[in-house]
Formats: C-alpha cells, sequence, structure tokens
C-alpha cells in the first residue's frame, strides 16, 4: 500500500454527532467575532450526518438558545413541543402513576429526532464554512515526536476479508488541536484515556444501553408532545433501567428501554426485556394496529460529575459523551454535550491565539470554563442519584427524593461508583435463566427483523471490526462461566455461539450487523472484544432516530 | 385497436415468455397480433401461429433482424406500432433493449416489467427491487410495455393464425453484430436459473456443503445459492450468497436446505415461484414462508430426495 | 473525445423503503441518498477511458432537486472534469429525463454517452435506450466491457444466456451493468478538489423541454406477503407435490 497523504487544518473534530457539530459551529462564530480564519474539518463516520445518531429524544433547547438564537428562523426541526409529562411504576400487570421528579419536567422543551437535528446542525456548520466529511472514519490517533497529539489517520479501505490484500490507505488529518466528539465509549478516546493517564482520579465510567424503535400508530392513537417514563417491570428492583415512550409529529411515537449495564445476571437480555416491555397493559395498547418504522441501538455514559476524565491534554480535547456529560436524572445529554463542545470551543481559539506556531496547544482553560459554567453546577447536584440505584430501585427512589427535596442536590457527601460495568457479571452458576417470550412479529421481533430495518451494513471486503484479543476466552471464559453473555446484550445479533450440538462451541462474529452501540466493548466480562472502526460509510442508516 | 406482441426468439425457437405476454396482452383486451422478427425465422413463426389468442402473425424475415440489434427493430415496430393501441414485449434482455427506443420515438412513455393489468391503461409494476408495487396509469395514445413474465401464465398452444409477412423497415446502419457466447456451463447462473437449490450453516462445513447441495442441484439441473451465515462461515463462496446484500432471485423453484430464513436472507428470494424449505428446527423462519416443508435432518432427507427425484 | 455521463440521485441501497399510510408514495423523507450504483458504475468507466487516454474530458450530468450537486460533487470526486447540474422540483420520468438529456448532449457534443442500466428507485431501465433513440444514435445497453476506438465502440453486453459483442458507429450510448466495473473508494483530498471543479447550472425551461408526466402513479403498496405453505412428511411426498400440486418439476 502507498504512502499516507496528508492535510493539514487548525482543527480536527473526530465524530459528526450535537457535540461535535457545536463545537464546529461554535470556532467559526467565534473566529469570524475576532476576524480570525480557523480551518474546520469533521469527520464522521457514518454514510451521512445523522445516519448512527440515535437519541429518545426530549430536548432542552437551553444549548441551542445560546449557540444559535434565532434557530427557529433558521428552520430547526424542533417541531413537537413537549406537553405532558407522566412517570409510571410498572408491576407485571399494573401501572402506578407517580409525581414526576423535578428534573424530569419539560416544560419548554421539545420532542425531537436527534438525526434530524444534527443533519440541521450540519448544514448550520457548513454554511458557516466547516468542511464536513460523512463515510470517513477517524481510525488511529497521531502524535508529535513530543507526544502531543498531532491529528488523526482515517482508515484504510478495500483490503480484503483478512486484511491482507492492497487497498487504498487512509488519509492523515493533522492539526494544532485535535477534537474527540466520539459519542459515548469512543474507540479513540479508550487509547488517549490509557496514553494520557486521563481518567486517573475519575470513577470508573459507568453506562446503559439504549434500545429504541419508531413507530407509525393509528391517529386516534397519538398525542404529538406526550412523554411517558417507566420504572420497575420488567427490571428486577436490582437491577437499573426503565424506558421512555414520546409521541412526536406525524403520527409517530418512538419507544424505548435503557437498561444500566452494571447488570449481575449474565442471562439478561436488554434487547428482550425491552420487547417484552412493549407487552404491558399499560403501554401496547398505543401501538395497535400501528407498524414498526425503524430500530436501533446506542449505549450512554450513565456515570455523572464523578466519571468525567480530565478533558484536556497536548493537542486535543474530549467533548460530549465521549466523555460524558449526560444527566442522568434529567434522562438527557444533548444539551449538556453541546454545551461541553461550546465550553471547549471557546478555550481552544483562546489557545489558538496565543500558542506559537509548532508549539503543542493543550486548551487547559475548557477544564476552568466547565467549572465555572451551568453544566457543572447541574451535573454536580444530580450527583448522586445514580450511584443509588446499586442499592436497589426502592432506596434509591427514596434516596434521591432527599437528595433532590432536602439537600436540593448539594448534599455535603459524593456517593461514587465503585466498580467499571464489566466487572459486575455474576458467574452464571448463581444466577437464573431468564426465559423470555416469543416474538409475535407484530409488537415483538427478533433481533434480525430489528436490525433489518437500521438499515444497516459493513462492505464485506473487509476484517470484521470487532476485534477480540484474545480468540480463546468467548469460548473458555464467557462461554464456561457466564454462558457466552454477548449473545444476548448485543441488540444486533453479532454474537453467536454455534456448533455446540457437535461438540465444538465457537463464536461466530456478524460484524455486518453491528449499530456501534458499543456495549460489548463495555459490558465483555474480561475486556477482550475491542470495538474499532471498520470502513467509513459502514453501521447503520437511521432515517428519524 | 389491436394489441402487438413482439415475439422473442432466436431465429429457431420461439421462446416462453412469448406466451406469457400474449396472456398479459390478452388481459387488456383486443385482438392480439404476434410480430417475428428475424432471419430465416419460419421455424418461429410456425410455432407463433398455434399460440392461442394470436389473431395474426406479421413474420419481417430480413438479415438486419438477425440478431435483434435494437436500432434496427425499433424501426421496424415503430412504423408498424401506430396501428395499435399496445405494443407489449417480454421483460427480457430483448425487450428491454428496444422498446424503451420504440417508446421515445413514438414520444411515449414505457411502462417496464409489469406483473399486473388493471385496465387497458392502468397496470401494475414493481419498484424499488420489488420491494413496492406501484399502479401507474398511462395518458398516452400507446400504450409501449414490457412484461414481467413470471406473472402471467403461459397461453395455450393449438391456435391457428394466419401469417402474413411484412417489408423491413430502412437499416439503421448504428450498430453491427460481432459475435456472441453463450454460457455453456452445467450449472445455470444464479441470476437467471430456473431452479435454485441453496444451503445454510447446518451444512456444517465446505465438504459438506459441496457433498449435499451439489448433487441435489445437478439433479434439478439447478444454480447452488448459499445464505450469508453458510458464506460468512466459509462453505461458500462470496459470489454464491442469496439475500439482501448478495443476490436477489426470483426462480420458479427455490429449495432452502438448512437455512433458518434471516429477513436478510427472506429479502433476496422470497419473490420465488415455489419455496421448499428443508430444516430440522420446525420453528425456523423459513418455513413461514415456503410452501413445502420437510421437517428433519438434511443429512437424511436430502439423500432421499435426490433418489425420489431419480424414481421420476 | 468527450464522454458525457448522467447520474441520478436515488434513495441508497442499504435503505429499506417503506409505503407512506396513505399509499401515495413511499416515505423518503431524512432517509440517506446516494448516487445510483449503476451510475457509479459509468462515471468509473468514462473516468477510466480518461485515465486510459482515450478520452480527454468527463462531463457528469444530473438532472433534479437541488441536492443532486451533492451526487454530481460525488462523481467530479471519482474523477469527473466538470458536472451539469438541471435543477428542477418536477418529477422527472424517463422519457422527460432522455429530452432533457439529448438537449444538454446537443450542447456539449459528446462522442460517447454512459448511463446506469436502470435506476434503483423506478427500476425502469429505459433512458439510455430513449436518449439513444432521441439523438438516433446506437446503443449498446447492459455492458460488461467497452472498447473504445477513434470512430466505434466494441460493447459487449450481458442478454439473456450469455454474452452478446456488438459494434456501434460513434457517437453512441453505453448503459452499464453490474460487472462492468468496480467503482473506486473516492479519497478524501479528491472530495475536497471536487468542491473548486466547475458546476453549471441550466434549467428545463432554458433547454426547452416539455417535461410533463405521461404516467401517473394511482396508488403505490407492499406486495402481499407470503403465507406459510404445508409441511410435507418426506422427500417422496415433496416430489409428488412439486410435480402434480406445483408443476415446478
Amino acid at each position: 500500500m502507498s504512502v499516507r497523504e496528508s492535510m493539514k487544518y487548525d482543527v480536527v473534530i473526530v465524530g459528526g454527532g450535537p457535540s461535535g457539530l457545536t463545537a464546529a459551529i461554535r470556532l467559526k462564530q467565534l473566529a469570524a467575532d475576532k476576524g480570525q480564519e480557523i480551518s474546520v474539518c469533521l469527520l464522521e463516520k457514518g454514510s451521512e450526518i445523522g445516519a448512527h445518531i440515535l437519541s429518545g429524544a426530549v430536548l432542552e433547547p437551553r444549548t441551542l438558545n445560546e449557540l444559535i438564537p434565532d434557530w427557529k428562523d433558521k428552520g430547526a426541526p424542533l417541531n413537537t413541543p413537549a406537553q405532558k409529562d407522566q412517570f409510571l411504576l410498572l408491576t407485571e400487570t399494573e401501572s402506578i402513576p407517580l409525581p414526576t421528579p423535578p428534573q424530569m419536567h419539560n416544560e419548554g422543551n421539545y420532542i425531537i429526532s436527534l438525526g434530524n437535528f444534527c443533519r440541521w446542525l450540519g448544514q448550520q456548520a457548513e454554511e458557516l464554512g466547516v468542511e464536513i466529511y460523512p463515510g470517513f472514519a477517524a481510525a488511529e490517533v497521531l502524535y508529535h515526536p513530543d507526544g502531543s497529539v498531532k491529528g488523526v489517520a482515517t482508515g484504510n479501505v478495500g483490503t480484503g476479508k483478512n486484511g491482507d490484500q492492497d487497498g487504498e490507505p487512509g488519509i492523515e488529518l493533522w492539526a494544532r488541536q485535535t477534537v474527540f466528539a466520539e459519542g459515548c465509549r469512543g474507540s479513540l478516546t479508550k487509547t488517549l484515556f490509557e496514553r494520557f493517564k486521563l481518567r486517573n482520579g475519575a470513577d470508573p465510567q459507568t453506562y446503559g444501553i439504549g434500545i429504541k424503535e419508531l413507530w407509525e400508530v393509528k391517529p386516534e392513537l397519538h398525542q404529538p408532545g406526550k412523554i411517558t417514563h417507566t420504572a420497575g417491570w420488567p427490571m428486577d428492583t436490582a437491577t437499573y433501567g426503565g424506558s421512555f415512550l414520546y409521541h412526536l409529529e406525524n403520527n409517530q411515537v418512538v419507544v424505548g428501554f435503557v437498561v444500566g449495564l452494571d447488570y449481575q445476571n449474565p442471562y439478561l437480555s436488554p434487547y428482550e426485556e425491552f420487547q417484552r416491555f412493549k407487552t404491558h397493559p399499560a403501554i401496547r395498547g398505543v401501538f395497535e394496529g400501528g407498524r414498526r418504522l425503524s430500530y436501533g441501538a446506542r449505549a450512554i455514559s450513565e456515570g455523572g460529575l464523578q466519571s468525567i476524565p480530565k478533558l484536556t491534554f497536548p493537542g486535543g480535547v474530549l467533548i460530549g459523551d465521549t466523555a460524558g456529560f449526560l444527566n442522568v436524572p434529567k434522562i438527557k445529554g444533548t444539551h449538556t454535550a453541546m454545551k461541553s463542545a461550546m465550553l471547549a470551543a471557546e478555550a481552544i481559539v483562546e489557545a489558538l491565539a496565543t500558542a506559537q506556531e509548532g508549539q503543542a496547544v493543550e486548551a487547559s482553560a475548557y477544564t476552568a470554563r466547565f467549572k465555572q459554567s451551568w453544566l457543572y453546577d447541574e451535573l454536580y447536584r444530580v450527583r448522586n442519584i445514580r450511584p443509588a440505584f446499586r442499592w436497589g430501585l426502592w432506596p434509591a427512589m427514596l434516596y434521591s427524593a432527599l437528595d433532590t427535596y432536602l439537600f436540593r442536590g448539594k448534599a455535603p457527601w459524593t456517593l461514587h461508583h465503585k466498580h467499571a460495568d464489566h466487572e459486575c457479571l455474576k458467574p452464571k452458576d448463581e444466577c437464573t435463566p431468564i426465559a423470555y417470550p416469543k416474538p409475535d412479529g407484530v409488537l415483538t421481533f427478533d433481533r434480525l427483523s430489528s436490525v433489518f430495518i437500521s438499515n444497516t451494513n459493513h462492505s464485506e471486503d473487509q476484517p470484521a471490526h470487532l476485534k477480540l484479543k484474545d480468540p480463546s476466552v468467548p469460548i473458555k471464559i464467557n462461554l464456561a462461566q457466564y454462558d457466552a453473555p454477548e449473545q444476548r446484550y448485543c441488540p444486533a445479533g453479532v454474537y453467536e455461539i454455534v456448533g455446540r450440538e457437535e461438540g465444538a462451541p465457537r463464536l461466530q462474529i456478524n460484524a455486518q450487523n453491528c449499530v456501534h452501540c458499543k456495549t460489548c466493548d463495555i459490558k465483555d466480562p474480561t475486556q477482550n472484544i475491542n470495538w474499532v472502526t471498520p470502513e467509513g460509510g459502514g453501521g447503520p442508516n437511521y432515517p428519524n432516530m | 385497436m389491436a394489441i402487438l406482441v413482439i415475439a422473442e426468439h432466436d431465429n429457431q425457437s420461439l421462446k416462453a415468455g412469448t406466451l406469457n405476454t400474449v396472456t398479459a396482452a390478452g388481459k387488456v383486451g383486443g385482438e392480439v397480433h404476434l410480430l417475428v422478427a428475424g432471419h430465416n425465422c419460419g421455424a418461429v413463426a410456425d410455432a407463433a401461429k398455434a399460440v392461442a389468442g394470436v389473431a395474426k402473425v406479421l413474420v419481417a424475415d430480413s438479415a438486419q433482424y438477425a440478431h435483434g440489434l435494437a436500432e434496427n427493430l425499433a424501426a421496424l415496430v415503430v412504423d408498424l406500432a401506430k396501428n395499435y393501441s399496445h405494443v407489449l414485449s417480454p421483460a427480457g434482455t430483448s425487450g428491454k433493449n428496444f422498446l424503451p427506443r420504440v417508446a421515445a420515438l413514438l414520444d411515449v412513455a414505457q411502462i417496464s416489467d409489469i406483473v399486473a393489468v388493471e385496465s387497458a391503461d392502468t397496470f401494475v409494476r414493481p419498484v424499488y427491487a420489488g420491494n413496492v408495487l406501484a399502479t401507474v396509469q398511462s395518458v398516452d395514445s400507446i400504450k409501449v410495455i414490457t412484461v414481467r413474465t413470471t406473472a402471467f401464465e403461459a397461453a395455450a398452444l393449438g391456435g391457428s393464425a394466419n401469417v402474413d409477412s411484412i417489408g423491413a423497415a430502412a437499416e439503421a446502419q448504428l450498430s453491427s453484430f460481432i459475435s456472441q457466447e453463450l454460457t455453456k456451463s452445467d450449472r445455470p447462473e444464479l441470476g437467471a436459473a430456473k431452479v435454485i437449490v441453496s444451503g445454510g450453516r447446518a451444512l456444517g462445513s465446505e465438504e459438506q456443503f459441496k457433498a449435499i447441495i451439489e448433487p441435489l442441484a445437478d439433479k434439478l439441473g439447478a444454480a447452488v445459492g448459499a445464505s450469508r451465515a453458510a458464506v460468512d462461515a466459509g462453505y461458500a463462496p462470496n459470489d454464491y450468497q442469496v439475500g439482501q446484500t448478495g443476490k436477489v432471485v426470483a426462480p420458479q423453484l427455490y429449495v432452502a436446505v438448512g437455512i433458518s430464513g434471516a429477513i436478510q436472507h427472506l429479502a433476496g428470494m422470497k419473490d420465488s415461484k415455489v419455496i421448499v424449505a428443508i430444516n430440522k428446527d420446525e420453528e425456523a423462519p423459513i418455513f413461514q414462508v415456503a410452501d413445502y416443508g420437510i421437517v428433519g435432518d438434511l443429512f437424511t432427507v436430502v439423500p432421499e430426495l435426490i433418489q425420489a427425484l431419480g424414481n421420476n | 473525445m468527450k464522454v458525457l455521463v448522467a447520474v441520478k440521485r436515488v434513495v441508497d441501497y442499504n435503505v429499506k423503503v417503506r409505503v407512506k399510510a396513505d399509499g401515495t408514495g413511499v416515505d423518503i423523507a431524512n432517509v440517506k441518498m446516494s448516487m445510483n450504483p449503476f451510475d457509479e458504475i459509468a462515471v468509473e468507466e468514462a473516468v477510466r477511458l480518461k485515465e486510459a487516454g482515450k478520452v480527454s474530458e468527463v462531463v457528469a450530468v444530473s438532472l433534479g432537486v437541488k441536492q443532486c450537486e451533492e451526487t454530481l460533487r460525488t462523481a467530479l470526486a471519482m474523477g469527473a472534469d466538470r458536472a451539469i447540474h438541471v435543477e428542477t422540483d418536477a418529477e422527472l420520468q424517463p422519457l422527460a429525463v432522455a429530452k432533457l438529456l439529448k438537449a444538454v448532449a446537443e450542447k456539449e457534443q459528446p462522442q460517447l454517452m454512459i448511463l446506469g442500466k436502470q435506476a434503483i428507485d423506478d427500476d425502469a431501465n429505459q433512458t439510455g435506450q430513449m436518449v439513444a433513440a432521441l439523438l438516433g444514435w446506437g446503443q449498446g445497453t447492459f455492458a460488461s466491457k467497452v472498447d473504445l476506438a477513434a470512430e466505434t465502440v466494441d460493447v459487449t453486453r450481458e442478454v439473456d444466456g450469455g454474452l452478446e459483442t456488438v459494434k456501434l458507429r460513434l457517437p453512441a450510448v453505453v448503459t452499464t451493468d453490474l460487472r462492468l466495473n468496480e467503482p473506486r473508494y473516492v479519497k478524501l483530498p479528491n472530495i475536497m478538489a471536487a468542491k473548486k471543479k466547475p458546476l453549471d447550472k441550466l434549467t428545463v425551461e432554458a433547454l426547452g423541454v416539455d417535461v410533463t408526466p405521461r404516467l401517473k402513479t394511482l396508488k403505490v403498496a407492499e406486495p402481499a406477503k407470503r403465507s406459510a405453505g404445508i409441511k410435507v412428511a418426506n422427500a417422496a411426498e415433496l416430489v409428488a407435490k412439486l410435480k402434480n400440486e406445483a408443476k415446478v418439476l
């Protein structure tokens, strides 16, 4: 393969989600204000901006108001104002309305498709002169001899199934500042954590997996703006999880389920929990006579303030959910991700202006700005809620009420996350298998029918992008001790144990099905699975998610 | 007004798709004329006049039509078409080649690949690779149509139409035939095969895939296909793959052996006329689309099937 | 020699289209759009002819909405020299497209025009043949090999049952089949460079073409789902059924 070409920018942004696009826009706005020229390039691994974006989503427009105050005139797709909030506690047959916690009030918010919102942000960024390149995955971090980040390289393409063919080499993108906006569990961010010891002093990050479907429902069942959240069934009280159900425009309803990845029972299947959740008597009615339009899944960072790593290092910064700015009790991470991006952009512009050419730039002011911002305050006030759930649903609800109402988020202690999610699985022998109902093909579905409507594909002519550090571990450890939990936590049917009957079990990896949720990278008990970027453009093609 | 059907042939025999196209023409309603344009194609004309429902056979016998060159054929059909309300051709590579040319020269739309006739001006045709059926109405005076032949029954034989010889049109002189190379494979090509035998991961190995699937395919004169799972497991080469990311096929008979029937596979073969499934898992989704299913171990069922076929 | 390549913006082949609830069309709001895969092959072939020194200029043309510019930029990134966009929001059916392409060809005077054999949305498989007819040119459809000489082009075509080779007098139209070539990966620097290549705009009015649709879509529907058939006990019974009932043996 020939040598890689290189291109130079002031700032390269990895990832075209809400934070990456916000950073791009803010950089260009500030440059224009100051009469400076800042060249900005944004790489997105999806086939287009929005293709890999999946979220609930209810958007709190706070950051958008700061970033683009005239977003209404510019046609931002915030079409459905939030109306009624409903919070239900489910038992197997009953639903009990609970008072909506203050963080979950949604007056002034909008139910949106985050994918479509990102498509719109992308247009705004391009109009400001940002160069956006979808279909190119940043596969490697590049370093200067002094150890600072030099930029990123896109992956090689067309190298064949075994990676041994002469393909097309990737491109090196050099930048004075590289912004990592990969979203939850970024594959490059993971390497930066190690290299710059960014997680020292921070709690382990904890995660959840969110699985979502988009439905078209009968017009008479559609109540635009309606927001329902549930806790309880089908989760047992030891497992953190809950649902969301939002009514958008055009008779569309989104339904989703989030399961904390600190769950313990290896037999648990988040996908099947979600499917069975839809059958609850208080829930199923809305889907009567409707049809499912789309499906997808994505991990989210749930650790909150305690788990946020060091945000800056020579040559680059972390923004958005790859750092972990999600507000769990609010069930929102978009406005926080965007705010972190604005703060980072402001610090970067300052740092670039003062740094000498050829000198490594660290936008350290980003951290200080964060600590002085409303974002820090917002995350500080809710920091104890998610960790309390390790005590189980009831104590956590009680504690949350105290923490919120009595201490107003200013309790003189901070609860910590003690374990990473992958350490939480118990051996199968200590757990009971869960018998999930069969899909009926009307309200509930199997995994592959679901992946089908996520429009997921990866070119066949490439090596699997799910790497096993040790190929013997899936059978020797995962199967033997945990009954191969990857078969169940993967929401896309990527992992299958085959050949059991012949007495020669092996792990079959159907990498083409991967919807890029990153759950395997997080939950694999020995961290043997490494998720790396496939060829750009691969993965889901979510419409309206 | 009458309907003109253009016969598909190789100067020796009438291609079967012509019979299905005559049926489609019959559904439009009107006298059906069949045009045989070729060279030394008397045998074809004889076969054509025996097609039930054909009122008249027109024969244009000239060297310029020997190889069905679109430019020459279109000129001939355009001259004739003015006397007809509809011009139909089978949607094979021949009809698809010359008929749009006819439509353009007549300044009318072509309605491609119809699968149903709703009325004389309204037709159903597949779009988006058959995932959507569109009902379209033509506002043109002459309807120019290609017909998906598998969607219509073949017309019966036993008719005795009159045969009229007609003159050739002026030769276009834009193109000339150089050569043709017909596929001489023992096994038909996957995309064009009338029968396909496909194997899945239950075959267990490349050797067993060959040992089980190939004899059955040979017996049926079938092409060999595979599910993605079988391809991914290395049991079959990439170009065997039937499904969403492989080939989309619609044979007369599709035999799925040890294929569970994930939707991604079904997307590639659900338009087959008859589907047979052999699988030991009674619950396998393939049975939900199969016309005939055998629940059993493929390693015993397939050899039995080969034997049963041999007895016929 | 100049080559004109027509490219169409269609729903990406990975996207499963869905009929709108009211049956008036398919829902393509916010779905991924791409260059028609057969047209990618057409662009690739034209660019290869240029790289082989047989062609001096490759001009890409697309007809339709504003976003067709993106499709043209892709063609430019693949190696086309310049682009022409006939911008319109009107529904364009193959006959109208052929007439517009004819008008463009009369302005540009190419010696060769390469198109995809069909678009993966309407699956019409007409435009190339129609534009050839309107221009009075020869056509080599469903090409799996294109051999270009100074005055003629030999086109090997994929036909039922095998391959056929025809010789066309230039100027001529070629439509591509899947096996003609494998389109290249578009490189990032080329995408960047493509932004600077010329992209000219034309209008339907300026070309003087009546694009009124000739076919009215009355409704669209999803095909009926297959239903489960019967289970048979053994191979002998299966063979009997296939023979006597299904009549496929």
